[in-house]
Order: structure tokens, then sequence, then C-alpha cells
């Protein structure tokens, strides 16, 4: 039986020093047989295991992490939530994301810290305000609220962005998405991983997957390193390493893998209120409640898992933040790092069943998929449980590569590739 | 951040290059007898490897020539320069 977190249990183990807490999730070891495994244990993949127990009723499943959960992507990524994509496919995806994260501390009885600052996206370019605009009356239509700001509206609900006309790249409006903001990371990935544990999944850490057993067109188990796994069900949401997972099924995927680069600031008195995202100039940044200023860059060009990423990459978007925010010129940085994001060529996630019977991919989300991770779990377990994409989530196939019905939301989807 | 050895520069700086993707993607000899699936293969799917992989690399703001590389993407230590047209050094 699960204890509730509440002001009386803390009270309670105030107590005793707070050295009796329950156990958030148990440590066990992997049984013989599943009706399903998920491969990987971030957000996305402890999500898909918390609604296949809770929606589909899967009780019998486990999540096997090659590391520690929440320790790839999930614990790396710069913890930005909106849902002001272009096309309705996506408007539908990610606002469908949106709409759980609003209610999601309560349900997991674990607060995720999600906090709706608001997203501000920047233009510095005539090409920048129509798509900004022509984004703005997109999502309007699909019932997603967004605003379009002037240069004097952006400075107002920003005072410390630069709005002077003779900077390089001179902010001439921008959009806010108000229901959007951040979240924090760690605590989602934990508060899935409690919520999946108490319904009976096993989160098994420190197990890699070494191969996957075919039995012709069907999956029959998993190889890993704590022993061979029978299932029907394998889904995979691997973020980095999908490729990786791919070649060991024989399956070929449309990924490059790339680092993604973020670096925080030492920790400061509020001064930014908001998140504020840069496209033309490769820019976000946002503060965390512990003060620190979050900053993300961009991709590095190559295909790398080495979790690092270019020198220049970061200077050229230490250039860009300083020249929007002088104010941070003498700040210092404490930390930086990389992840290695999977992108495919249309710039959208794949949720998909594959051609192979029981496996399932959910992967692509390039540089943003922490924003989806509660509508992906759901529409993933959805996928795994019916053996069915869920109506949000069918354009989402991977035929439509062979197909060319892609959702390109390169550029589009105002997002700093 | 990485030395690389242009084959026909020297060793320049990585800033001065610029990724081109996988190598030896062969253009399709007949493109209007391609499936669709076929299409897909040549257009989109990708190997990604994590470990050695063979790509192209473009000298941009140098000779601007472009040429191959085998690199290790999981620990980003180049492993051989080759000039287009060459055949791949074997591993």
């Amino acid at each position: 039986m699960r204890n509730k977190y509440s002001l009386f249990s803390l009270i309670k183990n105030a107590l005793s020093y707070h050295e009796n807490w329950q156990r958030a999730w148990k440590d066990p070891a992997p049984k013989k047989e599943y009706d399903a495994v998920i491969v990987g244990g971030g957000g996305h993949g402890l999500a898909t295991a918390y609604y296949l127990a809770k929606k589909h009723n899967m009780h019998n499943i486990a999540v096997v992490e090659k590391g520690w959960i929440g320790g790839g992507n999930t614990g790396r990524n710069t913890t930005i939530i909106r849902s002001n994509y272009l096309w309705d496919a996506s408007a539908g995806l990610y606002d469908h994301a949106l709409k759980i994260w609003e209610g999601l501390s309560q349900e997991l009885n674990y607060n995720v810290m999600f906090s709706q600052r608001g997203v501000m996206n920047l233009a510095h370019n005539l090409q920048d305000v129509r798509d900004l605009k022509r984004r703005t009356h997109a999502n309007r239509l699909n019932g997603i609220d967004a605003v379009y700001l002037s240069t004097e509206e952006v400075k107002k609900f920003c005072p410390i962005i630069n709005t002077s006309p003779d900077i390089r790249y001179p902010v001439l409006g921008g959009t806010l998405q108000r229901r959007a903001g951040t979240a924090r990371h760690d605590a989602v990935a934990w508060g899935y991983a409690r919520g999946a544990d108490a319904m009976g999944v096993d989160i098994i850490q420190n197990c890699e997957v070494k191969g996957i057993k075919r039995n012709g067109d069907s999956v029959e188990g998993i190889e890993t390193t704590k022993g061979f796994i029978k299932t029907k069900k394998v889904g995979v949401v691997a973020a980095g390493h999908s490729s990786v997972i791919a070649n060991m099924a024989g399956l070929r995927l449309p990924l490059e893998s790339k680092p993604l680069q973020a670096l925080v600031s030492e920790p400061v008195k509020p001064i930014i209120d908001t998140v504020v995202m840069s496209n033309a100039v490769h820019a976000y940044v946002s503060q965390s409640d512990k003060g620190e200023l979050v900053i993300g860059a961009g991709t590095d060009d190559y295909v790398s898992y080495t979790q690092k990423g270019s020198h220049q990459i970061v200077e050229g978007t230490l250039n860009a933040i300083l020249e929007l925010y002088p104010i941070f010129s003498r700040m210092r940085m404490l930390r930086q790092w990389g992840g290695i994001v999977d992108i495919c060529p249309d710039a959208s996630p794949i949720l998909s069943k594959t051609s192979i019977k029981g496996l399932y991919f959910n992967c692509g989300w390039g540089t943003g998929g922490f924003k989806a991770t509660p509508g992906s779990g759901d529409l993933f377990a959805h996928t795994i449980a019916n053996d069915e994409p869920h109506k949000l989530n069918a354009a989402f196939n991977l035929n439509r590569f062979v197909s060319g019905d892609l959702v390109d939301e390169h550029g589009a989807a105002a997002v700093a590739h | 951040m990485f030395l690389i050895n242009c084959p026909y520069c020297g060793e320049r700086d990585q800033q001065e290059f610029k990724a081109g993707g996988e190598a030896h993607i062969e253009r399709p000899k007949q493109p209007t007898e391609l499936s669709d699936d076929e299409w897909a293969e040549y257009l989109f799917m990708r190997k990604n490897i994590k470990g050695i992989q063979f790509e192209r690399w473009n000298h941009a703001h140098g000779c601007r020539k472009w040429f191959n590389m085998v690199r290790d993407t999981s620990n980003d230590q180049i492993k051989a320069i080759y000039k287009m047209g060459e055949k791949p050094p074997s591993q």
C-alpha cells in the first residue's frame, strides 16, 4: 500500500527526522515473463507504464532502464512546456499533453511544480513576424491560447529584453502562450515511477537491452544484462538510442541522433518570470525556482552519442543571450551538459506500430519531447494496449515517411532546432 | 570540439566544417521505377550508428570541398578521412 503525501505525512515524518519515509518505488529483479515491457525509464517510458496500468488494466508489466530512471534526456532538458504548434495534428498532440499537465500534480499525488508562467517566442525578421502571426491564427483555430505581441508589448511583458532597433537581431514582435510554462523535470519521472510502481509495475534499473528476440514477424522477448525477459509486447521509448534498439530488431528508422546542449548560471534573485524562446538566434532562457538561469542552445549538425556537443554552439547561444539581455553580462555559468536527441526529418515524433508485431516505437521527439511527456505516455499506452493508435497520434505513424504525409514542424513550430 | 584534417587544406578547427550526414547513400539509378518504400529508404531512413559511422563533411569556411570521414560516434574520434570517389577504408 502506498502512503499518500500530505501535510499530515510531512509533519508525521518530521517527528522521526525524515528517516522513515516509505520507498517511492521498489527495486525488483525481473520476472521471467511480462504482458508488456517498456524499454527506457525516462519520463515518456514511465508515463507509458503508468497509463498502461491505470487506463488499460495491464499490471504485469515492466520498465527496463539501462541507467537510472530520469537520468537521460528527462534530467537534461530545459523543462519548457507549451502547445503552440502550427499543424492540426501537432496541436492535438501537444495540447492533449498540456491539458494533462494542468492536473498532473493532483493526479500523481506528487508535486511536479508545473508553473504556467507563459512562453514567449520572439520574431527577429519580417519572415519571423509573418510565420509567428500565421501560427498564432492557426493556434486559435485549434482552441490553443495564443496572442501576437508588438515590440512594445514584448518589452512590457518582459522588461529586461533589449528591444533597441539597432541590435544585430532586433525584436520585431513575439507570440505569447499564457498556459505554457515549466515543470520540475526530475519530479515528473519520480512521480510517474511512484504511481506506476503502486499499481504493480516493475521498474528495473541498471538493465540494458542487448537484443530483441523475434519469431518471424512477432516479438518474443528481450535479451538484457539481467537475462532474457519473455514478452509479446515491447514498447521502445529510448530517445537518442532508438536507432540502436531498432538496429537490434532489424528495423530502419528515419532518425539522426545529435547532441543538444543546455547550461545553467549561478542562482540569483527573481529576474525573469516567464520563458523566452528565440528561434532565429537559437537561444532560450527561463529561471528555475532555485534562481538559476536555465539556457538552452541548438543542436550540433553531426551524429554523436557523446552527450557533449561543441563549444561554438554554446558560444553562439550566449552571444545571442547577451545581446537580448545585456543585464546578464556578468552572470557566471555553473554547469553545462548535453543530451542526445533523436531528430526526425519532419521534426515531429513517431508514436507507432512497426512492421514487427508487438514492437512499438515512441521516438523522434527531437529537441522538444519533455513538454509532451504525459500525453505521449497516455497515447503510447493506448497504442500498445489496443494495437491501434489513438486518433491523436494516428498521424505520427512510421508509415508517413513512405506515404509522404509528413507533419512538417521544422521552423513552423517555433522550435530552435 | 575537434580538429579535422581536410584532405585539401590540412588540419583545421571543426568550426570551419559542416557535417553532411551519412555517406555512400547511392542516388537511385532509375528514379521513375522506384517504389514508395524504396523512396522512403533513400530519402529518410538512416543507419544512425552508435560506433563507427561513415559520413560526409564539407569544408564550408575553407576550400568548400566535400570529403568523407570515418568517425566513432560513441566518442567522436576520427578514424580516417578520404576524398570523394575514393574507396572507404576497410574496418
